[in-house]
């Protein structure tokens, strides 16, 4: 795919590329890689899922109705699988991203950006869920704790924040590829040299670049698409 | 460091990896004619046959094991390609080769399934083996050489060989700049004592050496 230039591929396959690089299947899976991969719950793609899901439903009716006026059984088959990848990528992208949501729960009902990125029903799951824990936590272990340590969201009555909920770890590595180029970033610090790198203030990725990098400072490319997570 | 949190496995599978290389493309020549085929992932067909068709790698193997095509290997898995690749990935330090990024799955795939298709089946399955593990030598040998950065570039690594090297690179490079950066990261178990601040005051921290 794009992974930079390649005397192994013809022009024909680049025009494929191109027509296929717009299939829903393919932005799907270019979502799900990239909810994978990054430490943080990232926009739900509501548009793109809708489409998804509409295609799918197609799908599945048309498998059906082959089966049954006893179509090719190859074709059938083929039609399955098919229908059969779809479906792993739309179900794995909700479920990777409801794993989050249960993961960091308080942290993003109490973020507006963070709860701003959830799916209507992704904010439902998320309020019961809510209620559900807290209403445990509370007749299990808070009610028979001392005064000032009932809480669930502050360690005890003179904690300054909300210590006891868990943050996403935005300072983790992630490896990515990048599709346009991204603006210089400054990365502090006069350790920019590796082994296969050495500029020096300014790191900027061109396209085709694969780097392994700091999440934190590229949060921002990597919603506008402009890298995506492998 | 050394009892962090879950030694979480790699975050894709192996499985999942294969998965997204088998929306590659290859050619097959089919030996029947097949009507059009409408997917979801895309319109291909119809096939001829006797013609060369361009077609997703999983379409290929589901036909290849029914019978119903040959796959034509890709251009840069001929062994006269690989052979070069392996000489300059042996000759050149510390730089990859250009492959193409699914090209550990591609191959796995091709050998599982159409081996009659690929001239000298065993002779390139060895070479590509010799790849891996001069590849793998290599980014190993070089981790050895991160000194704390915030960045690496890491040109024509393959997509296999980053999932087996993602969690430890991720956790080294985090590690290391977690220790770079102690002022940045909220250590709520620093008491402040006497104690901390004479710490503070200590010359700056030797960079970690290879």
């Amino acid at each position: 795919m794009a992974s930079g230039a390649g005397d192994w591929s013809s022009s024909p396959i680049d025009d494929y590329e191109t027509l296929i690089s717009t299939t829903d299947v393919e932005l799907l899976k270019r979502a799900w890689r990239n909810e994978k991969a990054s430490p943080e719950i990232l926009p739900f793609q509501d548009a793109l899922v809708k489409r998804a899901k509409e295609q799918i439903q197609l799908m599945e009716e048309t498998v059906d109705e082959f089966e049954e006026s006893g179509h090719d059984p190859l074709i059938v088959s083929l039609y399955q699988m098919d229908l059969d990848r779809a479906q792993f990528l739309l179900r794995s992208y909700l479920r990777v991203r409801l794993q989050k949501i249960e993961k960091f729960m308080f942290c993003i009902w109490k973020n507006d950006t963070y709860r701003d990125r959830l799916s209507e029903e992704e904010k439902s799951f998320i309020e019961s869920c809510i209620r559900v824990i807290e209403k445990h936590l509370d007749e299990t272990v808070l009610s028979k704790l001392p005064e000032n340590y009932r809480d669930i969201l502050k360690q005890s009555a003179i904690s300054e924040e909300d210590d006891m909920v868990p943050e996403p770890q935005l300072d983790t590595f992630v490896v990515a590829n990048c599709k346009r180029a991204t603006r210089p970033l400054y990365l502090d610090s006069n350790r920019q040299s590796a082994v296969f790198d050495n500029r020096d203030d300014y790191f900027q990725m061109v396209p085709g670049d694969l780097c392994i990098i700091r999440y934190k400072p590229f949060r921002e490319e990597l919603i506008n698409g402009n890298i995506d997570l492998v | 460091m050394a009892g962090q949190s879950d030694p979480h496995v790699s975050l894709f599978s192996a499985e999942e990896v294969e998965f997204i290389a088998e929306d590659e493309m290859v050619e097959i020549v089919p030996n029947m004619t097949i009507e059009r085929l409408n997917f979801i992932s895309g319109d291909f067909g119809p096939f001829l046959p006797l013609t060369v068709n361009q077609v997703p790698l999983w379409l290929a193997v589901a036909l290849k094991k029914r019978g119903k095509c040959a796959i034509r290997p890709p251009h840069w898995m001929s062994v006269e390609n690989l052979t070069k690749v392996l000489e300059e990935e042996r000759d050149s330090q510390g730089a990859f080769q250009a492959l193409p990024f699914h090209y550990v799955e591609i191959s796995r795939l091709l050998f599982d399934h159409a081996r009659e298709d690929i001239p000298d089946i065993y002779l390139v399955r060895s070479l590509i083996e010799d790849i891996r593990d001069v590849r793998l030598h290599k980014v190993e040998t070089s981790l050895e050489k991160f000194s704390g950065t915030s960045a690496v570039k890491i040109p024509n690594l393959s997509a296999m060989e980053v999932n087996i090297i993602r969690p430890f690179v991720g956790r080294a490079l985090q590690a290391f700049y977690k220790h770079d950066n102690p002022e940045k990261i909220p250590d709520i178990d620093r008491v402040s004592s006497g104690q901390s601040r004479v710490a503070n005051s200590e010359p700056p921290r030797r960079p970690l050496r290879r």
